[in-house]
Parts: C-alpha cells; sequence; structure tokens
C-alpha cells in the first residue's frame, strides 16, 4: 500500500487504512436504495415535457390529449400552475440558479421544461407529454461563438474576481527571447452521472419528505422550502445515495419543484425520474471556452509572461462563467502572470459547476500551450515544466502550505519510463506498427472547505454513533468519514455506527469541490474529540477511576480504552468509565471550517503529474490511450483504496475530455443532436487501458488539523494535456480543440 | 386488456396480470414488483445499468418488453447472494472497489456473470473489457470492475475443479 | 409510448394475417423498435410478436452447400456458433463488432437487418426527416451531418445504414428469404435495403406484412475463411456505431486473387458492395497498390453530402486495410477488440 501518514497517537489505527466501502453490501446486492427506488403508497410518476426550439415562446399545447389519456391524472402549464412563495426567475443564495418551473410561456433553452404530466403510471405519464405536441412561436437560436451575445460578467465561477494577475505582461513579452500565442476551444460537456435526477416527494400537512439525490443536504433544504413557504427544518431530504453527482446535484431544479408542487396539490406522493436526454439542459453543464495563452520565454526556457485568457459561454438569462483561465494563477512560477475572462450569452440551459470547474478546461489549455512553449525552447516537457517550477505562488507570493509536486513528477516519470522519450514527435511505433506518443500534464486543484458540523456520542456499551448529513455519491463518505469519526473516538470503526445521508442531521456542508472529506471530516474528528474529552473528564474526576487525577489532556483513547498518557498501566473502558458514572451516554459536537489564517498565510492546493502513452493507427487515425499513470500529492489520504478509485475515475474523466465528450447543437434550432449515451460518447471500458494512480507522501500541518487536501476532482486535471500530449507526440498533430477526433489528426498521417 | 405472465423471477414462479403492454421489463421489475436493483441510466439499451439475465443471459430489461417475455427465468441482482453469502462476483467487486457511486453496479455485476457464463473472455483483461463495454460507468471504476471479473473467475473456477476433483 | 394492441400469432401465417392492416410492426427482440417508440419516431398501433413463431431459429448448411439462418438467430449466438464462425468468421467478427454483448444477446437476424438509420433527426420527432414523414424535408441535409451517407444519396435523404452484420452479407450475396400474403419471395441482400431516391420512406423490398423468415448464404460464399477481415472505424473503442467500416473476403491462389469481395459499412442507405473493385482484384496479386486501386474504385462515385467529406477518404483507407488484412489471413481466433484497428496487427502489413 501507498506510503500514508500515521495518525497523532491518541487515535486509533483504522485512519490511513485501506478499508472496502462500508456500504460495500448494500450496493453489490441492489439493497442500496437510491432515490428513484422509493415507491411510498399511492404513488403518482410526473413527467415534464421540453421545448424543441431554444428560444421563443410555446404558443399552444394539446391539454386535451393528454389528459384524455388513461392514467394521466393531472397536466400543469403555465396556465394552471399553481403559485410559487419563491419566483423560480430570483437566485437564491450564493449557490442558487434561475429555473424553469412554469412561470411563463416563453422558451430559453432547448430541453427546458415546458409542461409538467402527472399519471398514475410511467408509461401513462411518458405518453401525456408525448400528446402535448406544443406549438411554437420560434426566434432564431443562438448557440454558436457568432451568434452569441459577447458581455463582460461581474464574476466568474461562485463570485471569483474576473482578472486576477501581477506583474507586467506586455513588458515580460517585450523582454522575451521566444513568443508564443495559442488558442483553445473546449466543447459544452454534461455530467451524465449515471443517475438520471430523481425525486420522490410526499406531503403529510405542512412537512415534507423528499427523496432526492443531493450534494449539499441541508442547504438544499432551505431551497427547496422557500419555493413552498415552509421552514426548512419541515423538509426530510433524504440522500443516503446519490448516482454520482459530478457537481449537478446540488441545487433545485424547476422540475423537482413540480414535482413537489403537484404532490402537494394532488395529495399523493409523486416521483420524478428525468430521462437520459432530459439530462442535457435543465441540470447544468460544463459550457463551451475559447481560450488564448499567450507566452514569453527567455533562453533558459523560462517564462517571462503568461496571460491566460478565456471567454466563457453561459446561457441568456443567467450567469455561470467558466474560471478557466484560473488555473494558470498557481502553477507556473513567472515574473508576469494574468488571467483574464469574458462571456458569451448563449439559447441554453445554465451551465455549473462541473468535476474540476475551472481547471478541467483551463488546464486543458495550459498544459498544451505549456508543452508547445517547451517545443519553441527545445526541451523535455518535463525539464520545461521543472525549470518553471514555482516555489512560492506565484501571483501571491505565499508559500504552499505543502507542495511535494517535485516528487509527483519524480516517481510518475519514473514509474512510466518518461526518461527514454525521444524529444521529436512521430519517432515511436509499437510491435504494432501504431504511432506510439508520450505526454504529461501538472494537475493541480485548490482545497476549499465548507462550513461542516458533527455529532459523537459514545453509548453504554462502549460503542459509538456518529451523525452528521454528509453525501456519499462514490467518493466514500460511508467509509473515509467514519474512519475518521473512529479514529478520534479511539474506536474500531467497526464499532461505530454511522447516521448520515439525510437532513435531520447536523450539517456537513457541500460534497463538492474535493472538500467534503475535509470539512465534514474535520466536524467528525472535533465531535469525536469532544465526545472522549467528556469521557476523560468524567475519569479523571472520579476517585475510582484509574485515571483519576489524569486530567482531560493527560489521557490517550485506544481501542475503546482510555489510558493516562504517562503511565499506560493505568487505563480503563469507555464502558466502564460509563457505568460507573450512571450515564447512558457521553455527547461530543464539533464544527468544520478553513481556518482563516492558514489561507491567509498560505497557497493551498494539491498537486499531480500524469503521464499518457496514445496510440495512433497510422492510417486511420483512430487512437486510443494504452497507458495512464498519475502520481498525486494531496496531503493526508485517509483512504487509499477510496483515494486510487477518485483519482483513477478522474483520470478516466481526463481521458473523457480530451478525446471523447462534446454536445452538439444543431445550429439552426439549437437542440443537441446527440443527446443521449448512444452519441453523447463517454469512455467504456475497453477505452481505459493499465492506468496506476501513485499516492505521494505530504504533511501538510497548515491546510487543516487533518492534514487533508481532496481527491475527487485533481485527476482530470493534468490529464487532458498529458492526452493531447501524447497525441501531438505520436502523431505531429497539435491539439488545440477538445475532444481530439480522428478528422483533425488525419492530416498529419501519411 | 391484460396480459397473464407467467415468470420465474429469482427463483420464484410468479403469475403476474399485466394491464399494459408498453411495459418494459425494467419498468416491471423496478415499479410494479419493486425490484429496484436493476437501474435505470439511459432506457435506451446504451448503458447497461439494467442488465439483467433471462434464461442465464445478460439483456438489457430497458429495450424488452415483458408482454414478449412469457415463460422465461429471471435473475436479477437481489438474486444473485445465497443468503448471507455474496456471490463471487459480489465479493470481487467490494473487495477491487469496482464501483464508486454504485449506480453502475448492479447492471455491471449482471453483465460480469453473464459474461463469466459466455465463457469467451477468459483471462485476457483486453476481452474482458470489450466484454464489459456495454456497461458505462462515470464514476470510472473500470479498472476494479476488470480485476474483479479476473479474480471472481478465478475463485470460480478454482470451486469447479474442487468439485471436480 | 402510444398504446399498442399486442399479438402473439402461433403460425407465420397467422402473423402475416395479423400484420395485414397499416399501422402494425413486427415485434423481435425490440432493441431497435422500443428505442424508436420510445423517443416518438415509431409509434405503431399493434406489435405482432414473432419470437416464439417456431422454426425461424435454426443455423442449417443445406443440401447444396448454402447455409441458412433463420430471423429470429439472435446475434450472439450466431457469432458464438462454431461451424458458423469457421466457416464465415468475418461474419462472426463483424456481429461482435457491433453493439453490446447485452444487445447481441438480445438482437435478432432480421431485426439486425430491418433496423433503421441512425441519423439523429430521424429519431427526434420535432425534426423534419423525408423518411419518417415523406415531403416534411430532410434537416439533416443543412445539419449536423458528419456521420451520414457518402454514396447513394440523394437531396431526400443522406441517412446510412447502420448494421455491421450486413456489410458482410452484402459482399457474400446474402439472398432474403421472405414470406408475406402474397406467398414467399427472395431478394438479394444487396437490393433489399433502398437507396432513398424520391422515395426515403421506402426503406427495404419488404412490401406491408411481409416478413423476413431468413438469410441465406448461397454456397459460393464459402471458401472465403482463410482470407478475410472486416474493420470498422470507430469514435469510441467498443460500443460505437461505424463512422466507416469494410469488409473484404479473397480467395488466393499462389500469391494471386482468384476472387474477392468488398462491401463498406456506414456510407450509405444500403451496405455497398462494390463490383468494380472486385474485378479489379480478381487476378491481381497481394499488393498494397492493388488494393489503393480497388479502393479507389469502390468510391469513386463518392461525394459528401455535408461536413463528411473526410468520410471518403477514411472508407477508402478502409477498405485497403482491410484487404491488407484478409491478405495476411484470418486470424486463427477473433480478435480481443473485434473489427477494431487497434487489435489488428499493423506492422505484419506494412511490408503485405
Ligand atoms: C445502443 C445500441 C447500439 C447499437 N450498436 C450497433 C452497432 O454497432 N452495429 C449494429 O449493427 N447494430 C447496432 N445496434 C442495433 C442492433 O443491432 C439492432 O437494434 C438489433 O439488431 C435489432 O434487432 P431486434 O431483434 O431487436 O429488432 P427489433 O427492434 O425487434 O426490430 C427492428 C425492426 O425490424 C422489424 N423486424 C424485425 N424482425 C423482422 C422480420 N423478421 N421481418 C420483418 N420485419 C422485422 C421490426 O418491425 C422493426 O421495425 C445497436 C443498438 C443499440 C440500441
Ligand atoms: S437524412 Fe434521411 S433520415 Fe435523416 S433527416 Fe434526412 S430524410 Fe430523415
Ligand atoms: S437503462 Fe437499459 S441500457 Fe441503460
Ligand atoms: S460506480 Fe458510479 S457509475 Fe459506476
Amino acid at each position: 500500500m501507498p506510503d500514508t501518514l500515521p495518525f497523532p497517537p491518541r487515535m486509533g489505527s483504522n485512519a490511513g487504512q485501506p478499508l472496502s466501502r462500508r456500504d460495500g453490501p448494500l450496493k453489490v446486492t441492489g439493497a442500496a436504495t437510491f432515490a428513484a427506488d422509493n415507491h411510498p403508497e399511492g404513488m403518482l410518476y410526473a413527467v415534464p415535457a421540453t421545448a424543441a426550439i431554444a428560444r421563443g415562446r410555446v404558443t399552444g399545447m394539446n391539454v386535451a390529449a393528454a389528459r384524455a389519456h388513461p392514467g394521466v391524472v393531472e397536466v400543469y402549464t403555465p396556465a394552471n400552475r399553481p403559485p410559487l412563495m419563491h419566483d423560480p426567475d430570483e437566485k437564491l443564495g450564493l449557490f442558487g440558479m434561475r429555473m424553469e418551473a412554469l412561470q411563463n410561456d416563453s422558451v430559453r433553452y432547448a430541453g427546458q421544461p415546458i409542461a409538467f404530466v402527472v399519471a398514475e403510471t410511467l408509461e401513462a405519464a411518458t405518453e401525456g407529454a408525448a400528446l402535448l405536441a406544443p406549438e411554437y412561436a420560434a426566434e432564431p437560436a443562438r448557440v454558436t461563438a457568432e451568434t452569441g451575445e459577447r458581455y463582460t460578467p461581474e464574476r466568474v465561477g461562485f463570485g471569483g474576481p474576473l482578472s486576477v494577475g501581477a506583474g507586467d505582461i506586455e513588458a515580460g513579452l517585450a523582454a522575451a527571447a521566444h513568443r508564443l500565442e495559442t488558442r483553445f476551444e473546449t466543447p459544452d460537456q454534461y455530467h451524465n452521472a449515471m443517475e438520471p435526477h430523481a425525486l420522490v416527494a410526499q406531503w403529510d400537512g405542512d412537512k415534507l419528505t423528499l427523496d432526492t439525490p443531493n450534494q449539499a443536504i441541508v442547504m438544499a433544504c432551505g431551497l427547496f422550502a422557500a419555493y413552498f413557504g415552509i421552514p426548512a427544518e419541515n423538509i426530510h431530504l433524504r440522500s443516503p445515495f446519490l448516482g454520482g453527482g459530478f457537481g449537478s446535484k446540488a441545487v433545485p431544479t424547476g422540475a423537482q419543484i413540480l414535482t413537489i408542487l403537484a404532490a402537494r396539490e394532488l395529495g399523493r406522493p409523486v416521483k420524478l425520474a428525468l430521462t437520459r436526454q432530459q439530462m442535457f439542459g435543465p441540470v447544468g453543464h460544463r459550457a463551451r471556452t475559447w481560450q488564448t495563452l499567450r507566452m514569453g520565454l527567455d533562453g533558459a526556457g523560462k517564462l517571462t509572461a503568461l496571460h491566460h485568457h478565456s471567454t466563457g459561454a453561459t446561457s441568456s438569462f443567467d450567469d455561470f462563467i467558466e474560471p478557466a483561465a484560473a488555473a494558470s494563477r498557481t502553477l507556473y512560477a513567472s515574473p508576469a502572470i494574468l488571467t483574464t475572462h469574458d462571456g458569451i450569452r448563449l439559447d441554453t440551459g445554465t451551465p455549473g459547476a462541473m468535476r474540476a470547474p475551472g481547471e478541467a478546461s483551463g488546464s486543458a489549455a495550459l498544459e498544451v500551450a505549456i508543452d508547445e512553449a517547451a517545443e519553441v525552447c527545445g526541451m523535455n516537457p518535463l525539464a520545461f515544466r521543472l525549470a518553471n517550477y514555482a516555489e512560492v505562488e506565484p501571483i501571491t507570493g505565499k508559500p504552499y502550505s505543502s507542495k511535494a509536486l517535485r516528487e509527483c513528477y519524480e516517481a510518475g516519470a519514473k514509474a512510466f519510463g518518461w526518461a527514454s522519450r525521444p524529444l521529436a514527435p512521430r519517432q515511436m511505433r509499437d510491435e504494432a506498427g501504431m504511432l506510439t506518443g508520450w505526454g504529461m500534464g501538472t494537475a493541480v486543484f485548490h482545497c476549499p472547505m465548507f462550513p461542516a458540523s458533527a455529532e459523537a456520542v459514545i453509548r453504554a456499551d462502549g460503542t459509538a454513533v456518529i451523525r452528521t448529513s454528509g453525501a456519499d455519491m462514490g467518493q466514500g463518505a460511508w467509509t473515509a468519514l467514519a474512519q475518521i469519526g473512529a479514529a478520534a473516538l479511539g474506536l474500531d470503526p467497526d464499532q461505530v455506527e454511522f447516521e448520515s445521508g439525510h437532513s435531520h442531521l447536523p450539517d456537513a456542508g457541500v460534497a463538492g469541490g474535493s472538500g467534503h472529506t475535509a470539512s465534514a471530516g474535520q466536524a467528525l474528528h472535533n465531535a469525536g474529540e469532544d465526545a472522549v474529552a467528556r469521557l476523560a473528564e468524567l475519569a479523571s474526576t472520579d476517585p475510582a477511576s484509574p485515571l483519576y487525577g489524569t486530567g482531560n489532556a493527560g489521557v490517550l483513547a485506544r481501542r475503546g480504552r482510555l489510558y493516562a498518557r504517562d503511565d499506560e498501566s493505568r487505563s480503563e473502558s469507555y464502558a466502564e468509565i460509563l457505568a460507573r458514572a450512571g450515564k447512558p451516554q457521553v455527547e461530543g459536537t464539533g464544527k468544520g471550517a478553513r481556518d482563516p489564517a492558514s489561507a491567509e498565510t498560505y497557497a493551498l492546493q494539491a498537486h499531480g503529474a500524469v503521464f499518457a502513452e496514445v496510440k495512433v493507427d497510422p492510417e486511420l487515425g483512430q487512437m486510443r490511450v494504452s497507458r495512464m499513470i498519475g502520481a498525486f500529492a494531496a496531503g493526508r489520504i485517509i483512504n487509499p483504496k477510496l483515494a486510487r478509485s477518485q483519482y483513477l475515475g478522474g483520470m478516466i474523466w481526463g481521458l473523457s475530455f480530451a478525446l471523447h465528450e462534446e454536445a452538439i447543437h444543431d445550429r439552426r434550432t439549437g437542440r443537441i443532436v446527440n443527446a443521449d449515451f448512444a452519441g453523447y460518447h463517454v469512455p467504456v471500458n475497453a477505452d481505459v487501458p493499465e492506468m496506476e494512480a501513485i499516492m505521494i507522501h505530504e504533511d501538510d500541518p497548515h491546510v487543516n488539523v487533518l492534514g487533508v487536501k481532496g481527491v475527487g476532482e485533481i485527476g482530470i486535471t493534468g490529464s487532458v494535456g498529458a492526452v493531447a500530449n501524447a497525441i501531438w507526440h505520436a502523431t505531429g498533430f497539435r491539439p488545440h480543440r477538445f475532444p481530439v477526433r480522428i478528422e483533425d489528426v488525419l492530416p498529419s498521417l501519411s | 386488456m391484460t396480459y397473464v405472465l407467467n415468470l420465474t423471477i429469482n427463483g420464484a414462479a410468479q403469475a403476474i396480470a399485466l394491464d399494459d403492454p408498453r411495459v418494459t421489463l425494467l419498468d416491471l421489475l423496478r415499479e410494479r414488483l419493486h425490484l429496484t436493483g436493476a437501474k435505470k441510466g439511459c432506457d435506451r439499451g446504451q448503458c447497461g445499468a439494467c442488465t439483467v439475465l433471462v434464461d442465464g443471459r445478460r439483456i438489457n430489461s430497458c429495450l424488452t418488453l415483458a408482454v414478449s417475455l412469457d415463460g422465461v427465468e429471471i435473475t436479477t441482482i437481489e438474486g444473485l447472494a445465497e443468503g448471507e453469502t455474496l456471490h463471487p462476483v459480489q465479493q470481487a467487486f467490494i473487495e477491487h472497489d469496482g464501483f464508486q457511486c454504485g449506480f453502475c453496479t448492479p447492471g455491471q455485476i449482471m453483465s460480469a456473470v453473464g459474461l463469466i457464463g459466455e465463457g469467451q473472455a477468459g483471462t485476457d483483461p483486453e476481452r474482458i473489457r470489450e466484454g464489459m463495454s456495454g456497461n458505462i460507468c462515470r464514476c470510472g471504476a473500470y479498472h476494479g470492475i476488470v480485476e474483479a471479473v479476473l479474480d471472481a473467475q478465478a475463485t470460480f473456477q478454482d470451486g469447479v475443479k474442487r468439485k471436480t476433483a | 409510448m402510444k398504446s399498442f394492441d399486442y399479438i402473439r400469432p402461433a403460425s407465420i401465417a397467422e402473423a402475416i394475417a395479423a400484420a395485414a392492416e397499416p399501422g402494425t410492426a413486427y415485434l423481435a427482440a425490440g432493441t431497435n423498435l422500443l428505442d424508436l417508440m420510445k423517443g416518438g419516431a415509431s409509434r405503431p398501433d399493434r406489435l405482432v410478436d414473432i419470437t416464439r413463431l417456431p422454426g425461424l431459429d435454426g443455423v442449417d448448411r443445406l443440401d447444396d452447400g448454402a447455409m441458412r439462418i433463420g430471423t429470429m438467430v439472435r446475434n450472439a449466438d450466431l457469432a458464438h456458433d462454431p461451424a458458423f464462425a469457421r466457416a464465415y468468421p468475418v461474419v462472426a467478427e463483424a456481429l461482435l463488432s457491433g453493439a453490446s454483448a447485452q444487445l447481441r444477446n438480445a438482437a435478432t437476424v432480421g431485426g439486425n437487418l430491418m433496423q433503421k438509420t441512425r441519423c439523429s433527426y430521424f429519431a427526434d420527432p420535432a425534426a423534419a426527416c423525408n423518411r419518417r414523414s415523406p415531403g416534411a424535408g430532410c434537416d439533416a441535409r443543412q445539419g449536423e451531418n458528419r456521420s451520414h451517407a457518402i454514396l447513394g444519396w440523394s437531396e431526400n435523404c443522406i441517412a446510412t445504414h447502420p448494421s455491421d452484420f450486413c456489410v458482410p452479407l452484402a459482399a457474400l450475396g446474402a439472398v432474403v428469404e421472405i414470406a408475406g400474403p402474397a406467398g414467399s419471395r427472395e431478394v438479394a441482400l444487396e437490393d433489399f435495403h433502398l437507396l432513398p431516391d424520391e422515395t426515403p420512406e421506402r426503406e427495404t423490398a419488404l412490401e406491408r406484412g411481409e416478413l423476413v423468415t431468413a438469410i441465406r448464404l448461397p454456397p459460393d460464399a464459402a471458401g472465403f475463411a482463410a482470407h478475410s477481415r472486416y474493420m470498422k472505424l470507430r469514435e469510441r473503442t467498443s460500443f460505437a456505431f461505424a463512422l466507416v467500416s469494410a469488409a473484404a473476403f479473397l480467395k488466393v491462389e499462389d500469391g494471386i486473387i482468384t476472387e474477392a469481395r468488398l462491401a463498406l459499412g456506414g456510407v450509405a442507405a444500403r451496405p455497398w458492395r462494390s463490383k468494380v473493385a472486385e474485378e479489379l482484384l480478381k487476378g491481381a496479386a497481394l499488393e498494397r497498390r492493388t488494393f489503393a486501386e480497388a479502393a479507389t474504385a469502390a468510391l469513386a462515385e463518392a461525394r459528401p453530402s455535408g461536413d463528411n467529406a473526410v468520410k471518403i477518404e477514411l472508407a477508402r483507407r478502409i477498405s485497403i486495410r482491410a484487404l491488407l488484412l484478409a491478405a495476411a489471413g484470418t486470424p486463427s481466433r477473433l480478435p480481443a477488440l473485434p473489427g477494431s484497428p487497434l487489435s489488428s496487427q499493423y506492422g505484419d502489413l506494412a511490408n503485405a
């Protein structure tokens, strides 16, 4: 197993171990209950009808035909949609988005919900929606860069600054020995979690139970509640498992609101499960970018200037601009760095955060540009990256809280065999005659934390229960968070019950930004320590205890016992302490949040290096990644088995970005022509080669008490560039547009 | 009109009255019989999340009309384990972390059981990858899935050898 | 999905009688039909389930050496039938390069033949499509058409037929056996799928109510087993339709081609057999130059129907590749990635 950090001695030994998923048995037997698996008595089915135009108005629908279809119970259109207590066109909170909940007859993107059919069976609801046969007054769709409206947004991402930089770019360029300007285009990508968005709503008076996958359970209750004028506590949101989220399952969407509304109006539970096709539009996406990088290089291959500009697409009615240029802020040293953004409005759904927002698209461009710069300087891409290694964060000058990127480069390059890479492209063929190329990219992702809270209870029998509303969308929260809680409690994970995945628990914050383990983990850690402290308090003040007089700082918690720190022969079990005190349990609480002081003092980033081998058919241009190795340094690894899966999954997303994913709009209608898994390609098993993720030891005392950075998104960054650079090395063709297609490489072939 | 289907599902014979011929096998299992292990990822044969065995063969239950299946034997993920004892493929998926979110997993596992039964892939990882390519995993757990299939297959073969020895 | 009547006939005659009314569709495995019904592109009133009809699931060698494959034989069963795969390895390879293992376990021979185009406008009821609704127009013509036809298309429709299986069948001169209200008849597979011309809605030679009962490979389809390959260019390593594909068959004596067959997939509304190319190859040596000439001849008439000129070059190249690999010899075991250039030993061929 890869090297992992030992926990401080007062903790048990379980954190850092490659435990199998605690929810594994449920998931392999089909017993894990996802939202759409729920069937409350008397449940109805809801199916939205969606717009076939991208801009204009709905002028008519055959509501009578839909109503007449056997089994159809109700048809909602803007004409009869009952009122909501919050305007769907008003944003709610930092993460809220404008949505469509039948507030009027306008259409602002293809795939927008325009009516809502509820029926006794799924078959009837589906056909009811089809029978509506809407008519439209369509206006020309604006879905290309040429037809969209350029504008200057106020912010990028979730409130980030438009422009960040330091130093004089033009001076840096003027002084450079080589200058390079290079442009990139990245496509629209859709999250497409395997589990389409679903929701089952049940009302009981003004109490509401929601089964719906959600990445921010407690926050979402507040948002849902606002539309119905009820207190957030009245909502019990259950989300024990998410069938993938990737950023698309944090905020309510229109169809979900309508489902809840229908359940209230009709007095029966209602289930909604979007179709795969309906996942292309109303639930967010990673929008197109057009990026330009301008670089100056001195004679030794060091950057003298780096300007990264990104134009991001958003919808006509809301703002989310991919903070793509941000990728250039922290990775390479340069006396002048400038990162800037602007926007284009298109007739699409509003984009949002999708796994590694900003960095994925931005590092795709940056890492190819860096390879181009290395080529201009005649340098090996790794040597070039080392020559421009940032010892401190370039723009701010802050030290990194920890940064084992050099070690990542070294370990990855060694495992991959990078040293024998020929400098020039088109030098390698495999035994079958395929053009073979090797490329690399640097991975980077920031390590945010979100406010989180938790409880830990040590029970009379010496076991414990820990509680936080955490969301497991595959990253392994059920397991990793339990490991952290158990370690803090000095118990084996088997002795710790973990209540999570619903809203009547302490708020675990947002499962996003790769920050969940750090945030909810820290809350659980603190809650566990708090519970142990209370127990120690009982023991050290009890003359009958062998620990009498130790004081609660004077004990260690291990395997269900407290030990005197200076004399381990003095010890007592949790059960004994509680029994003597006559208490059924002790309770601890804890919070997690970023320490502002550490954020002020340090640059907080996880890093990695990805190496890829690509084979290209020398005549047909068919491409395949044949080998991929990533080495990552992301602070302490709580569970290397789960972390490895996160890294590999991220690298596959990078591969997918480089070679597969692209939603294609019909230019005239604005409809996405490949809105399904047959047309919108994501990698299948045969696309995924030998892959390895190497974990580089990183001891970070500053990032948070646990030393945890986050592993969920970093795997994508660097990987796109690694694959693209390997394509160049195989063929001599330099990709500037993603995904790279057969016809792109063909001209470079024989 | 009502159609009566005789199906054996996970070993239990059932007569099912179906009032609507439009119901797919997947929707029959999930919405009417409340066997929700099989998942709906696309409803169009494009993802494999709905894979079940019909007379021992893996198929996409989303593209199969239930009415046309009268008389067959169906095995779903719920019918794989013997009581508390997991099927070797299930066990191997846990050990090799062959899933993350778990949504594609019932389909992956049923597909793997089908693949092993077909006996075409052997121990060649490339043939296993090809044979499992009808099951998309958006989380990207493919590496663990291939390891799990290889491992489970070896367990099977051991078992067979021991029995015949 | 529209409501429909479901009928399960007990005999072929009953099936044909039940299908006489307009608005009826035969239901085989349903992997294509249900897909289109769910999307709303197909809205039949009545389904006639042919999956239980007796006598349609045999794979039989006939006395004259022909091979008859019943319409209900599942794609996977045919590909894994050892005797069949030995005699017609390319047909097995083409079948196994298509769809996924689950779909092949269900999909039938007749359904594969009868499957509709994957033109996304055809599948989208909100789009104008002459093939789906005659006279409506063709949204693909000025739309997203990088995977559309380069041969045999008309202004009315530029769709391709997506089947892999049909490509080697066309090359081998397969015959479609049909039963209908007016009795039985046969149509050459090459003529079975109709080019769009003025009537793209007429997709096949079947008349209303007619049922495909079997496909027959004629006696002279045997004898290519030693030198034949199917090559399929895809945008994913597996589980993707062909951008272009080619099936090549050679009979070789003393280094000379005595007979050749070549058909292309993904290029037209039918699997595209090139007799011109076959003639050029006959009597020639196993040389790359000859293969290139034959491939060029096969595509002489090709022209882009939209943003897809690259397919002409790709079709030419994949034909050369299939011929080179056929010349090198059929592998003793199907490659791990059937039909994929990624599993072919290109190195051996550079010198072929
Ligand atoms: C995701 C996906 C990927 C696919 N990829 C590929 C691929 O890569 N390559 C490929 O070749 N195919 C591919 N296919 C298509 C697949 O091969 C077809 O769906 C399948 O062969 C159809 O067979 P079926 O028995 O299910 O036909 P059905 O869906 O039952 O029928 C199809 C049509 O044929 C008619 N029909 C069926 N049998 C007869 C008969 N005997 N006489 C007259 N009419 C009949 C039906 O009325 C219907 O119109 C793919 C399909 C899907 C869903
Ligand atoms: S190409 Fe043919 S199938 Fe496609 S839209 Fe045009 S007419 Fe319809
Ligand atoms: S749900 Fe059946 S294949 Fe996707
Ligand atoms: S485990 Fe999430 S889709 Fe496979």
